[in-house]
């Protein structure tokens, strides 16, 4: 026994009006860490046992008003800042039509956190491993009985003087309990595996079940992937084709509605013989070519075509196209150069339509007349 | 000639049982292995439940057309079983919170079982909404919560009030019986003697050891508990009624319907409580406990209710008539004489007719004839809740889309799926928790409070 720890003295009594006797007269005699455990709340008891009243009305206040406010903020911003939908022409902010929500929230927060501080804050519950739990006493204060427990720990506390208080309070079955060396051994039950292994399974499972709620059901945003879909994206692989990729070539041996094949590939000289200019000069064939011209060639031949770059040395600087040679190209060979690139020049075909490299010629040559005027431009 | 000495109040329980006896007599149920009564009891229970799921099962199959539901009665059933089943729930806050501010000691007989049959209620109840917009997976909707959307739910509505009402109702009848159960649980755990009930009762007591500086703390708690419930079941068949009366059809748009509402459902709430109350008292010999005057009691509210809502129902005839409004009292015409009026006057003699039986104090004191009268009083609020929901519905300001609601067999068959689920849980809730508070019969029992003597 002596290897034991000692908890409290403990005592019984059959009637209320004996334990309210007793703990009147414990607390008198200045024993602090006391306590009394019956089957039901006595009356009168919270007095006996020179109790100070609960204090927690007040968290529940507390709980309530932060459920009251948040509501209203929450509700607030939501149907009035966020998303503001006027539904039958009502205000955003329709704060009548808000009661009904707001009381329930406050009733809501104040009842949950209340009852959950109580027991797990104020009663540090679950507290199963009590040195009280299976002992007799317990057994019978739970039922039918009325008992007292001085603790060890009181300042006031001597086992043979208790012993004798309580025996003259007239408290039956006196008896010592003792912490169990056991529960007061086993100090990790957390790591246990046992453990452990629960909370694995319950990882599981929870995250499973979250899982497809949040995802396959509410559609919650950080949770849905909608970045994640089985669609072609272009430039990136694809494992719908046996090739991978995900653009297509066109199928062989068709040729899209607008792009007539090129006659004269790599044949410059022949594209400057035999092609003319289908375009009539007018206001709006110079307007295109001119905002053409501006988009994708001035980068690098300059606005006014003189090679004056915009490129700062990353690529070469063109000739000029006000040279002798160019100005006396036809039109053809201006074309070619604008179907198929020339040298490190790469070709514009896919960016500019037939006509709308048509019309950047026209402009060239307006662009080449403006530095080279013939007399016959002045009248 | 008799003398009845009124200076001590009789105690609620009868025939002076001690305390350890009251424990063997409310843990007996959960102790003893079934008997035969009650599986078959459950037989029938699970038979209706499964009508019922089968019911919801084509529903969800082929859809909801297979409902009675239309235009223009949009409403039918669903609606109807919603209102009544949370009506159910009523009486159980109003006995455990109510009851106990006004320090009514009769109350703590049947309180946990009224607080366990609002719970079943509710739960009941949450079925129909849910079914009701056709795909209840996605009942989650309802919530505000952070969607793809980016939508927030309409709070101007009734309908999410009511959401909003009922999940809390729940949750808040929910904590109110488990925080009552924690002191009971603990005395079973020090009274099994069966290792595997003695781990689950433990772990539900939470090491609740008695101790009074527990008690202090926790029956504070009850109070506020029960001073939120108070005004929270008022507010929950309240927002029930908004939900009608915030429409603007006639015979809806009444400023009467919130305490119209909340005294029908205390009044039905009641009706049902003392129905299975005469069972259970019956079935496991609880008559000292739940003694005659408690049913006696229960009777003169159904009485008190029930006239409450025989007032109404005349005063909405008035309201329409002095409204001068020609709509509002054409429908009233129309539900007591219209093509409804079968249903109309079912349920005005059941509500206010039969219940006025309750002046005469034999009959309130009369097991059988009490027994039936509340029956009648559940059929005839059923009836309420489809009278409300479906003459308006079917007939509105528009003549040409008037048409006549009738239910089909699948509405049949989830309504009587809706009992087997209620009472399925009725009777598992019997059989494996205390139906009697064994802390608090114990604190109103005799001579279980000082007698302060010596003060
Ligand atoms: C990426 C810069 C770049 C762009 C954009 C560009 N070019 Fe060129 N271009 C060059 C270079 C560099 C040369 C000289 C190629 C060589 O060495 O023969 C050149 C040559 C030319 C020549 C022949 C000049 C000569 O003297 O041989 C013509 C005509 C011409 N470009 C027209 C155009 C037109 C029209 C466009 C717009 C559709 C265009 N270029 C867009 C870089 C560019």
């Amino acid at each position: 026994m002596s290897d034991k720890i000692l908890y409290s003295y403990t005592g019984l009594f059959d009637t209320p009006d004996e334990i309210i006797h007793a703990a009147g007269k414990t607390a008198d005699e200045g024993y602090k860490k006391f306590d009394i455990n019956t089957p039901y709340p006595v009356h009168g008891m919270d007095d006996a046992m020179k109790l100070k009243p609960s204090r927690l009305g007040y968290f529940a206040l507390v709980f309530g008003l932060s459920g009251t406010f948040a509501t209203v903020l929450l509700m607030t911003w939501m149907t009035a800042f966020d998303y503001p939908i006027v539904i039958g022409g009502k205000p955003f902010f329709a704060f009548p039509a808000f009661v009904p929500i707001i009381f329930e929230v406050t009733v809501l927060a104040a009842s949950v956190a209340t009852v959950l501080t109580m027991l797990f804050v104020f009663f540090k519950f679950p507290n199963n491993s009590h040195p009280l739990h299976d002992t007799d006493y317990m057994k019978a204060v739970t039922s039918e009985k009325y008992g007292i427990s001085i603790q060890a720990e009181d300042e006031l506390f001597n086992e043979e003087k208790v012993k004798n208080f309580l025996q003259a309070l007239g408290a039956k079955n006196i008896t010592p309990v003792y912490f169990d060396n056991e529960e007061l051994n086993v100090k990790h039950a957390v790591f246990e595996p046992k453990f452990i292994s629960l909370l694995a399974v319950v990882f599981i499972l929870v995250s499973g079940a979250t899982y497809i709620t949040l995802n396959k059901l509410m559609f919650i945003t950080p949770f849905n992937w909608m970045m994640e879909q089985s669609k072609t994206i272009v430039q990136e692989s694809n494992v719908l084709f046996a090739d991978g990729f995900g653009m297509r070539n066109p199928v062989a041996g068709t040729v899209p509605r607008d792009q007539i094949p090129y006659k004269y590939k790599g044949d410059p000289e022949g594209a400057g013989e035999n092609l003319a200019n289908p375009l009539i000069p007018s206001k709006e064939v110079f307007a295109l070519g001119e905002v053409k011209y501006n988009t994708y060639c001035s980068p690098c031949h300059g606005f006014h075509a003189e090679g004056d770059s915009r490129l700062r040395g990353q690529f070469p600087n063109p000739p000029s196209m006000h040279s002798e040679k160019v100005r006396n190209w036809s039109d053809g060979r201006l074309f070619h150069v604008i179907t198929e690139g020339q040298n490190i020049m790469p070709a514009y075909s896919s960016q500019l339509s037939r006509e709308e490299r048509w019309a950047v010629v026209l402009y060239i040559r307006a662009l080449q007349r403006s530095l080279n005027a013939k007399e016959s431009d002045l009248q | 000639m008799t003398t009845t000495d009124y200076r001590h109040e009789p105690s609620v329980v009868e025939g002076r049982p001690s305390l350890r006896e009251l424990d063997e007599i409310i843990a007996k149920p959960l102790e003893s292995k079934p008997d035969k009564k009650y599986f078959l009891a459950l037989a029938v229970t699970l038979s209706m439940l499964g009508i019922g799921v089968i019911g919801l099962a084509f529903s969800f199959y082929y859809g909801t057309g297979l409902w009675g539901n239309n235009n223009p009665v949009g409403w039918g059933f669903p609606i109807v079983n919603f209102v009544f089943w949370v009506g159910i729930g009523h009486a159980g806050t109003l006995i455990s919170a109510i009851l106990f501010l006004f320090r009514q000691k009769w109350r703590n007989g049947i309180a946990r079982f009224a607080e366990g049959m609002t719970i079943f209620a509710v739960m009941t109840a949450m079925i129909f909404p849910a079914i009701h917009v056709g795909r209840p997976w996605l009942a989650g909707y309802l919530f505000p919560y952070p969607n793809q959307h980016s939508l927030w739910v309409n709070f101007t509505s009734p309908l999410l009030w009511d959401v909003f009402a009922v999940s809390t109702y729940f949750t808040v009848s929910f904590i109110f019986w488990y925080v009552g159960l924690i002191p009971d649980f603990a005395t079973l755990r020090d009274k099994t003697f069966s290792k595997i009930k003695k781990v689950i009762y433990s772990v539900f007591s939470l090491g609740w050891r008695g101790s009074n500086r527990h008690w202090q703390h926790y029956e504070m708690v009850y109070l506020i508990l029960a001073g939120f419930a108070t005004p929270l079941v008022l507010s929950v068949h309240t927002i029930v009624s908004f939900d009608f009366a915030v429409s603007i059809l006639p015979g809806w748009h009444t400023t009467i319907f919130p305490p119209y509402f909340v005294a029908g459902a205390v009044f039905s709430g009641f009706a049902m409580v003392q129905n299975v109350l005469i069972f259970i008292r019956k079935i496991f010999n609880y008559e000292h406990i739940i003694t005659l005057d408690t049913l006696e009691k229960m009777n003169k509210i159904i009485l008190l209710t029930g006239s409450i809502v025989g007032y109404a129902y005349a005063m909405e005839f008035f309201t329409a008539w002095y409204s001068g409004v020609q709509p509002e009292q054409f429908t009233f015409v129309n539900r007591a004489f219209g093509p409804y009026a079968w249903a109309y006057w079912i349920m005005a003699s059941c509500n206010v007719f039969f219940p006025q039986f309750f002046w005469i104090k034999k009959i309130r004191r009369s097991i059988p004839f009490m027994f039936v009268l509340a029956v009648l009083v559940n059929v005839g609020m059923w009836f309420e809740r489809f009278v409300i929901t479906v003459t308006s519905l079917s007939r509105d300001y528009l003549p040409s889309s008037w048409a006549y609601y009738t239910p089909t067999l699948t509405d049949f068959a989830i309504l009587i799926g809706s009992f087997g689920f209620f009472f399925t849980w009725v009777l598992l809730f019997t059989k494996s928790l205390p139906v009697v508070s064994i802390a608090e019969i114990k604190a109103v029992a005799e001579g279980s409070q000082p007698s302060h003597k010596d003060h």
